[in-house]
């Protein structure tokens, strides 16, 4: 067995400090010491200073500083958007993930739906702000439709792509060794079009997240996007800056738990593994 | 003597674009046999496995296995392809598992099944491994580890090893006539490699292409283990390669 792999011998090489952590914070402290500096050089600006959007961020979350109709809402109004974001994201990936199948594997289905969607794409979910209020009234039907949307294509086209660009080999190696034209679908689409639907899904999440603001925009009373709204009518931009920092940072963590989960799941995978 | 497992009769064919890939080959192949298709790129050698394998219909004449007309792949000639075509999701143990898990055995057999070929090929520090953390000649004993898994009459390979780097690929020859021995298996081997042939096969079965067709037949009776540099080996080759040649020296005249 010549060919078996032997693991490397361990490298000798001299002790390096890993300057990793360091390379990803140097980004972050720049931004933060510009704006600072921004800030210091133009007091009484339009934009707060770093230390004012701390201090809402505090009172957002515990209240105690400015006692208003903001204080202690960073809770609820997270948690608020969050059950849109995903479930939003469920209901695109509930209709996207059956529907890219049907499209990716069945020409009919292909020839037919296709060109509507791809006119569909382009439309950005701002644009249907108008529609989707008349169509669902205001409030948080219309917010998780807009939702949904944004999360929708991503997920559509990378599904399509992802069943339509399976191996033909696998077919063979599958049917020669005894699958039915009927089941190819589960033993080797479904199997081997999993590292592009995750793909689909993850992109479909990260824009469940972009959009969330946008989906908010529809009179709901609740939500990170409805506080930026609302902060924003009041001119308290120290709070957009601080609900922006929330929005962002929770979809951070939500794409690295689902980055987490891929790793697991798709060990087998060399894109993933 | 026993009634062949394989027959081709006048088995030709004619792609839709009019390009005949291969006209009238017959051929009578009998259980147990290792046979070698060689030829030059375009003579139909590849054509004529994936008819046998039922991946490619027969536009004329016709391919009868074991009494029955090929009408489509199937689980009795399993098949080796060049770049493997293992299952990149599932561990080299549930590739090996996969046809007897497809043909609808309980899964504890499947695995004990597919253990034992593990086994076998000398996988075993492999078992759990993904494809793509295995080299080229793992795959290829993956791939042949599930043909045998799966109770195939005959092995259909298709240019196994003409990925794999000289070292491995004698091993795997090896090997190959090893298990062909133990088996009985009847085997249908691809190559472009005259000595690779020369070196396995119990008969050789010469082709030339436009359009593609079988030219000779040789029956090798050299003893085994075969020795590539003796007198009756070189013979033989020597007088295939004037027959592989034969065609190029036509078409440049």
């Amino acid at each position: 067995m010549s060919e078996a792999v032997e693991p490397l011998p361990a490298e000798t090489a001299p002790v390096r400090i890993d300057a990793t952590p360091l390379l990803r914070i140097v980004v972050p402290v720049l931004l933060l010491v510009g704006w600072w500096a921004e800030t210091a050089l133009h007091p009484g600006g339009l934009i707060p200073a770093p230390s004012e959007v701390g201090v809402a961020l505090w009172d957002l979350a515990f209240g105690g500083i400015n006692d208003d109709a903001f204080s202690q809402m960073l809770l609820p109004d997270l948690i608020a958007s969050a059950s849109r974001v995903y479930g939003a994201f469920v209901l695109a990936a509930a209709v996207a993930l059956p529907l890219g199948m049907l499209i990716g594997r069945l020409r009919l289905v292909r020839e037919m739906l296709e060109p509507t969607l791809q006119v569909l794409r382009p439309v950005p979910v701002t644009a249907w702000l108008p529609l989707s209020m008349i169509m669902f009234g205001i409030g948080p039907k219309s917010a998780f439709f807009l939702v949904a949307l944004g999360s929708f294509f991503p997920i559509l086209l990378n599904t399509i792509f992802a069943v339509r660009s399976v191996e033909p080999r696998l077919f063979e190696a599958a049917q020669m060794l005894g699958v039915s034209p009927a089941r190819l679908f589960p033993k080797v689409v479904l199997p081997a079009s999993l590292p592009g639907i995750f793909t689909g899904l993850r992109l479909g999440l990260g824009l469940a997240w972009v959009v969330i603001v946008v989906g908010e925009m529809t009179g709901v009373q609740t939500g990170l996007g409805a506080m930026i709204m609302d902060a924003r009518q009041l001119s308290r931009t120290e709070i957009v800056i601080a609900g922006m920092a929330v929005i962002g940072v929770a979809g951070f963590l939500s794409d690295y738990a689902v980055l987490m989960l891929g790793r697991k799941l798709l060990a087998w995978s060399p894109r993933h593994g | 003597m026993t009634p062949p497992i394989l027959s081709a009769i006048n088995a030709g064919k004619v792609y839709p674009g009019g390009i005949e890939a291969l006209r009238n080959a017959n051929l009578t192949i009998a259980p147990g046999e290792f046979v070698c298709l060689i030829g030059a790129s375009g003579c139909g050698k590849s054509t004529l496995l994936r008819m046998i394998a039922g991946f490619e219909t027969v536009t004329s004449g016709q391919i009868v296995v074991r009494g029955k007309e090929v009408a489509g792949p199937g689980p009795d000639r399993g098949m080796v392809f060049q770049d493997y075509g293992l299952f990149p999701w599932l561990t080299v143990r549930k590739n090996i598992a996969f046809g007897p898990i497809a043909r609808g055995k309980p899964k504890a057999g499947a695995m004990a099944v597919a253990d034992r070929f593990v086994s076998m090929m000398g996988l075993d520090r492999f078992a759990d491994s993904y494809p793509h953390q295995l080299s080229g000649g793992m795959k290829q004993r993956v791939a042949i580890g599930r043909v045998l898994a799966n109770d195939a009459r005959m092995a259909l390979m298709d240019e196994p090893f003409g990925a794999l780097d000289a070292m491995t690929r004698e091993h795997l020859q090896e090997e190959l006539l090893t298990i062909w021995r133990a088996t009985g298996l009847t085997v249908v081997f691809v190559t472009h490699s005259l000595e690779e042939a020369i070196y396995l096969a119990d008969r050789v079965v010469v082709m030339s292409p436009g359009p593609g067709r079988i030219v000779a037949e040789e029956r090798i009776a050299l003893e085994r283990p075969r020795d590539v540099s003796s007198p009756e080996f070189n013979d033989i080759r020597r007088r295939l390669a004037a027959l592989l040649h034969a065609d190029h020296a036509t078409e440049a005249a």
